[in-house]
């Protein structure tokens, strides 16, 4: 595979530190993530990978530390900021519209791009119906993309779960984001659908240049497709390198196989 | 200059090569649709004068690149609008086209790249040009690979692998500035020039090229639209792989020589969607296809309220009663009948048509193996004009069609106008017309073979005449067997019957030579799973439920019903099965157990399952079997089981007095 070429940082976290009353999540971590790469974020259960995206994405506030998001430092994110800057996720539990069709599903990812009113989509007049025409249009791009041509107008809740990953993904591709967070996209797949799941996450990556930041337990596929992995244990940052870098690192042989004490 | 335009003027008249053709439907209608395909959601149209545009845009490109005459041109893909103008690109050259089966992996496509000296290959996507490239070290002389979608494709920076698109565009700024060179090219094609080389799949042996001039073809295709009057305003829906003579015939032959419309299909799981959409008019699929629809008819049939299924098995008793009687418009069917028909399509025909997608139905056919007398039926008896051929790659599948109004259940017709059949001593039948093969490619060993001194084409099936003029296939001539006693055994004839069962996908008979017949059956996964979940049967996957004990007794149900029928079939009664198993895995052409076109080869099954035979003859109760299986891409795998056999009931003989 060709290398692929990393930009400058976009997302830059510092010094993050995050408690629910006492519990530490997270304790004082800090990595970035370059434009255009794929960055994973790896730990054992309960480490704070998925707080860590519910920060970057601005669903949990953290009590110390700054976000630097495209050169604009700020404390916290919010999340409708977030999304509107481009930062698209999926989640660990699938969290789709189950009574609506693929097609309807990838469509709410356009929310946040339609700009015509409630009124005029009520009348589906002039610009609303060239609006709608055109963001169906972006919606079918991916339905090709992800090739789930046949289940365009199956309700969600009928498809398989491997497939509802995969529309999941396509909604949060309708957002056109330029990074990407996603929250264990293989988990629960069978091997021939993590490597279709692997495939489509390299051709995101490749075709569309969006930077992807993703949380996944098969180490097998982070060391693959990931350029740089960040590894988390009890909250705290312990590795953060190259897939090389990260396999011989001694605190992350530790935390994963255990040490004798 | 003058010379050139002279040639161009001449060429307007000709009509006997597929590009005059393609030219000459541009002119005449050139705002006809020509070829739809589904793309993004919205079905896109090229009328005849854009896909001749694009077509010479093509050529041109090719041309540029160093294609010349005699070249064989590789085409691997799905039914992709481009690809099948890309076969008219090359004989616009004077080179031969050569689709290939694209789910073949790559070592496959090695022998037909090597054997076909490939140097130009037009590939679908990445899939295929990752193929081409495993085997390339293999295959020296190709030097261009083109491809059609770019999808993934960025990164490939070999110089040798081109984008199609960007071909094209050289092609088109060549066309215009010099529309002379291809013209003259098109000029220098004749009509006994090969116009396409198609593989066999070949049950047996390593796979041949079978030439066919553009004479043949069109031969070939003309004949059949005389036969069915199909005309300009027919549509198709081309799913079928390109690399067989079936699709070759109806959507690259027949709509070139009628004109009518071609539609792709958006991928190979949307087409029933697709072909709900196009409501095409005229319908080829082989009988594989057909049992696939009827399959999921009954399941969802199965699903459905109490009181719709009491309806659907009432009028479908109606019109099994007189359904095709009515369609070939016989005389004698009772009015009470005609009522309760009439009924029925309104309730339940004309709804179900719709759902198959055939309401626009005009002519259907079926061909490459022989279709179940009632799977047959079915279709006709719910007003589809459901019509048998038959032929082979070698005899363009065009030697008996079946005439309107003359419908039998298990013949394959007459043979049509221009073409001479025969039956030889051994009962193989022979050929001899004008839609025939010039010879295999390399071969002349194996033309010299088949073609005898009279010109005519040994088919390789055994078959008869009926008293009507029919004739009717019963096996290939090689596998026709006799039984230990001297009893006729035709293995083909015992599975199709089996087969015909919605639980039983594949089936495999033993007996030549033997004292008995015995048989192994795969079973149809989607069928017998949806009947074990209806009672609570609970299977991990394909190889735990084809050991289910009420999964044997289902299939034992299915082969006793077919002894008692068999009983009935004269000659055929001794073949009853004795004793089958159910395999463990499905017979599956990635594992060589099937070929490409899904049938059998039966030589190899027995060698491979040759253990299981044995325990079939021995009188064994159970077998053990380790299998290995190949993955789509490439692993391999184990699966073990332990097969029990089963005892059939048979029926005694009743021997007619003689």
């Amino acid at each position: 595979m060709a290398q692929r070429q990393s930009g400058d940082v976009i997302l830059d976290l510092q010094k993050i530190s995050l408690h629910f009353g006492g519990v530490k999540a997270l304790t004082d971590i800090s990595f970035d993530v370059r434009e255009h790469e794929i960055r994973a974020i790896i730990g054992p259960n309960g480490a704070g990978k998925s707080s860590m995206l519910n920060v970057i994405n601005g669903v949990y506030h953290p009590q110390e530390g700054t976000i630097v998001f495209r050169g604009k430092p700020r404390h916290e994110m919010d999340t409708y900021q977030a999304a509107k800057a481009g930062i698209a996720r999926t989640f660990q539990n699938i969290a789709l519209f189950k009574g609506m069709s693929v097609l309807d599903n990838i469509m709410t990812g356009r929310n946040l791009k339609i700009r015509s009113n409630f009124l005029l989509d009520a009348i589906y007049w002039g610009p609303a119906q060239r609006e709608e025409i055109e963001h169906r249009r972006k919606v079918e791009e991916i339905i090709d993309f992800l090739e789930i041509q046949h289940i365009r107008k199956t309700p969600v809740g009928r498809l398989p779960y491997g497939f509802q990953k995969r529309v999941e993904l396509g909604r949060a591709l309708a957002a056109e984001p330029s990074i990407l967070l996603l929250d264990e996209p293989m988990a629960g797949m069978n091997v021939e659908e993590k490597q279709d799941m692997c495939r489509f996450i390299l051709d995101v990556n490749d075709q569309f240049g969006t930077t992807i930041v993703l949380i996944e337990h098969d180490m097998g596929v982070v060391m693959d497709i990931s350029d740089r992995v960040v590894v988390l244990d009890y909250g705290k940052k312990i590795g953060d390198g190259t897939p090389d870098e990260i396999r011989n690192n001694q605190d992350v042989i530790n935390a994963y196989l255990g040490v004798a004490h | 200059m003058s010379a050139v335009n002279e040639a161009a003027r001449s060429d307007r008249e000709r009509l006997d090569t597929f590009p005059h053709l393609m030219l000459h439907h541009a002119r005449v209608r050139g705002e006809h649709p020509a070829t739809r395909e589904k793309d993004m959601g919205i079905w896109q149209t090229w009328t005849w004068q854009q896909v001749a545009a694009e077509t010479r845009a093509m050529a041109c490109g090719l041309s540029l690149l160093g294609f010349k005459r005699g070249d064989n041109l590789a085409i691997i893909g799905d039914n992709r609008p481009r690809l099948y103008w890309a076969m008219c690109a090359a004989q616009m050259l004077g080179g031969v086209p050569v689709p290939m089966y694209q789910d073949a992996v790559a070592q496959e496509m090695s022998f037909v790249l090597e054997n076909a000296e490939i140097r130009f290959a037009i590939v679908e996507d990445q899939e295929q040009v990752d193929k081409m490239l495993e085997i390339k070290d293999n295959c020296p002389q190709l030097a261009h690979i083109l491809y059609d979608d770019p999808r993934g494709m960025r990164h490939y920076n070999q110089t040798f692998i081109q984008s199609l698109d960007e071909v094209m565009e050289m092609g088109r700024i060549h066309d215009q500035k010099q529309p002379d060179l291809l013209d003259t090219e098109i000029h220098q094609g004749g009509s006994e020039d090969i116009s396409v080389m198609l593989y066999t799949s070949g049950t047996t042996g390593k796979p041949k090229g079978v030439c066919v001039t553009h004479a043949a073809f069109i031969a070939a295709a003309r004949t059949g639209c005389e036969f069915d009057h199909l005309s300009a305003a027919e549509e198709v829906l081309s799913y079928l792989p390109m690399a067989w003579v079936g699709d070759h015939l109806f959507s690259y032959g027949q709509a070139l020589v009628a004109g009518f419309t071609i539609n792709c299909p958006e991928s190979g799981d949307t087409v029933m969607t697709d072909l709900r959409e196009i409501g095409p008019t005229y319908y080829f699929a082989p009988p594989r296809v057909f049992e696939n629809l009827l399959t999921q008819v009954m399941i969802r049939m199965e699903d459905a309220s109490n009181i719709k299924r009491k309806l659907f098995d009432y009028f479908m008793r109606v019109a099994k009663r007189c359904g095709a009687e009515i369609l070939d418009g016989k005389p004698g069917v009772p009015f009470s009948d005609r009522f309760n028909y009439a009924l029925g399509n309104l309730l339940i025909y004309g709804p179900l048509r719709n759902v198959l997608g055939m309401s626009r139905i005009r002519v259907a056919y079926t061909a490459g193996a022989a279709i179940g007398p009632d799977l047959f039926r079915f279709y006709r008896s719910i007003g589809i004009n459901l019509k048998q051929l038959y032929g082979s790659t070698e005899t363009c599948a065009a030697v008996c069609l079946q005439p309107d109004g003359e419908i039998k259940f298990d013949s394959v017709g007459k043979p049509v106008p221009g073409v001479e059949v025969k039956i030889a001593g051994n009962g193989e039948v022979l050929v001899r017309s004008q839609a025939m093969l010039k010879g295999y490619y390399k071969r002349p060993d194996a033309t010299a073979e088949s073609i005898d001194g009279e010109g005519y084409f040994h088919t390789g099936d055994a078959g008869f005449f009926d008293e009507d003029g029919h004739l009717k296939i019963i096996d290939r001539a090689k596998d026709v067997g006799k039984l230990a006693n001297g009893a006729m055994f035709a293995p083909n004839y015992i599975e199709n019957k089996l087969k015909f069962f919605q639980f039983i996908k594949e089936a495999v008979a033993f007996g030549h030579d033997r004292n008995m017949v015995c048989a192994f059956i795969n079973i149809d996964m989607g069928a017998v799973g949806n009947w074990a979940e209806r009672r609570n049967i609970a299977y991990s996957g394909y190889t735990d439920l084809a050991a289910k004990a009420e999964v044997g007794q289902l299939v034992l149900e299915c082969v006793e019903q077919v002894n008692a029928e068999l009983v009935h079939d004269g000659m055929l009664a001794d073949s009853q099965v004795h004793r089958f198993l159910v395999l463990h895995k499905e017979l599956d052409p990635d594992d060589d157990e099937l070929t490409r076109t899904r049938k059998v080869r039966r030589g190899f099954v027995s060698e491979k399952y040759a253990v299981l035979i044995d325990a079939l003859y021995s009188g064994k109760a159970s077998q053990y079997i380790e299998t290995q299986v190949k993955f789509e891409d490439g692993r391999t795998g184990m699966v073990a089981a332990d097969l029990k056999v089963y005892e059939a009931r048979t029926f005694p003989v009743v021997r007619k007095a003689a």
